[in-house]
């Protein structure tokens, strides 16, 4: 009993520890932002690399979590009478939560892990140590590009998500379990507002730096061995998911 | 790209390159260095030989700022490495090339553009002139054809070359090379052996080796330093060395497996860890 308190407060002191640590290390990045030479060029790399990587698998989760929203919604509000509702009901849950989160999460396992593993070899190999006895300075060539290309990245997939999500929603909708069109259109104009829209934007923005820091900074401070890597990106991957789930709680308490 | 990088910088020319003092380098609770006092004269090839774990890595990257000691101070071209900033730093390395001991390529470039970099990075010229210094560094390390290739389709010799060539892209004036000829065929080991000599004689780079190939070592130092478990043991010209009375420095130089070096770090005694001791190593 004393040996798990023990264990429980020296994991949590190490947690706590590893916070700071994230945190200063996130504001030394960003802060290289004004310090540093413009690195545009490595940026529009980077978030070329990232965003369009990711795409595929946006585009099929989008489309698939609109169906099968549109396809629980209908059986649902069939129920009670308000299909007309089903519009506004797939476009709501798309766009103000599961868009963000989904698509966060996909970002996660798609771009989040390759940042974390990328970093971790480039370090085990010295790369890193290459590039600062070049006067070049890795933190800002290599991690802040890829954070700020993650913060860009992550909401205009999380747009395409939706956007795509919408479409087949009501394709389910409207073609096969037979809405009528002008009702499902209509309803979700008019029930969706500008508000909704931007709440999801912003969720986005702040999943985007999220993945962005704790992916570099894992592959930052994993041990440069080959285990260390594997055990970075596996641990980087598990930290993001519960981060956006808990950023989002966070998030949506105060949107509401 | 970065726009003009005025190079208002130029190291003096000042006898002793790097200077360092009771230099300590201390991992967990292994001094992988411990009070090392040397000093690098400009326009020289010292070479710091010692076997595997002597420090000599450690050594090197300390030098080149890549590492901070845990006591002790270095003097690079009369600049306190622990006190200057990093922009100074950074303009310092301009001038500094580095030769890392597994290459260090950047494995998302090709050789070309490795070898370019730095070229690319921080100076303005035209892309055509660029073209000619790569070529020219390509064919001084025998690569030239194989711009297009990734590093990741190299041997380990063949990347070492071409980061031979980036670490001599900038017509650096000191250069630090880690085990340059370890991994390399005979031929190419001569080749780049020369190569260190002949551009530190004509071009009056300094050159800082570090190396566990004795006979290599040797042949181009002008300066030598003799390395044992994080210590100097013995320093001087390549003559002197050679000749030195100290029996650890002839046992290292002509390699013999018994002397006051032993071959095995075990603390305990063999015959104790040859007898089977029940539950002892257990194989779960
Ligand atoms: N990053 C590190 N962490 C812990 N120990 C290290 C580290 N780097 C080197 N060492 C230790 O320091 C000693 C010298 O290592 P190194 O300088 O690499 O030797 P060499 O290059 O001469 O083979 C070794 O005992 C090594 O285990
Ligand atoms: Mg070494």
């Amino acid at each position: 009993m004393v040996d798990f308190i023990g264990k429980l407060g020296r994991n949590t002191l190490d947690a706590m520890t590893k916070l700071g640590d994230a945190t200063l290390f996130a504001l030394a990045t960003l802060r290289l932002l004004f310090t540093s030479p413009w690195q545009g060029k490595h940026f529009v790399m980077q978030l070329y690399a990232i965003g369009v990587g990711s795409l595929i698998i946006i585009i099929i989760t989008g489309a698939f979590t609109g169906m099968v929203l549109a396809l629980q919604g209908y059986h649902m509000l069939v129920k009670v009478g308000t299909e007309a509702l089903l519009g506004p009901a797939v476009a709501l849950s798309l766009i103000r939560e599961l868009g963000p989160v989904l698509a966060a999460l996909m970002f996660v396992g798609r771009a989040g892990s390759s940042i974390t593993a990328e970093i971790g070899i480039m370090r085990v190999t010295e790369q890193m140590d290459a590039l600062e006895m070049m006067a070049v300075n890795p933190q800002a060539r290599v991690m802040l590009t890829r954070i700020i290309a993650c913060a860009i990245a992550l909401p205009l997939l999380v747009g395409i998500f939706d956007v795509v999500g919408l479409f087949a929603g009501y394709l389910i909708g409207v073609e096969m379990l037979g809405v009528n069109a002008g009702v499902y259109i209509g309803e979700t104009i008019d029930k969706i507002a500008l508000n909704d829209v931007f709440a999801g934007l912003t969720k986005s923005i702040y999943f985007g730096l999220l993945v962005g820091i704790i992916c570099t900074y894992m592959g930052q401070r994993a041990t440069p061995t080959t285990e260390g890597v594997a055990k970075a990106t596996t641990q980087a991957v598990m930290l993001c998911s519960v981060m956006v789930l808990i950023l989002d709680y966070i998030i949506t308490s105060f949107y509401l | 790209m970065m726009g003009v990088v005025v190079v208002v910088f130029c190291i003096c020319l000042v006898e002793n390159m790097i200077k360092t003092k009771n230099l300590t380098k201390i991992y967990g609770n292994v001094a992988a260095l411990d009070d090392i006092n040397l000093n690098i004269k400009s326009g020289e090839v010292t070479v710091i030989l010692g076997g595997s774990g002597s420090g000599k890595t450690t050594l090197l990257r300390l030098l080149a700022g890549l590492e901070t000691p845990t006591s002790g101070s270095i003097m690079f071209a009369n600049e306190d490495l622990a006190k200057i900033s990093q922009k100074r730093l950074y303009e310092l390395r301009l001038h500094v090339g580095m030769l890392f001991q597994y290459s260090a390529l950047l494995n998302s470039l090709t050789v070309y553009e490795n070898v370019a970099f730095p070229l690319n990075e921080h100076t303005d010229l035209d892309d055509t002139i660029i073209h000619t210094m790569v070529t020219m560094k390509l064919e001084q390390v025998g690569l030239r054809g194989f711009e297009e290739m990734m590093p990741s389709q190299l041997s380990g010799g063949m990347a070492k070359r071409v980061a031979f060539a980036r670490a001599l892209a900038m017509d650096p004036q000191v250069v630090f090379f880690d085990e340059p000829t370890s991994g390399l065929d005979p031929i190419s080991a001569g080749v780049i052996s020369s190569l260190i000599h002949e551009t530190t004689v004509k071009t009056r780079m300094t050159s800082v080796v570090v190396t566990h190939d004795v006979q290599a070592g040797l042949d181009i130092a002008d300066h030598v330093i003799l390395l044992w478990q994080g210590r100097i043991i013995a320093e001087g010209e390549a003559e002197s060395v050679r000749l030195s009375k100290d029996p650890r420095v002839q046992q290292f130089i002509k390699g013999e497996p018994n002397g006051p070096i032993p071959f095995s770090r075990s603390q305990t005694a063999y015959i104790d860890d040859l007898t089977y001791k029940p539950g002892c190593v257990r194989l779960d």
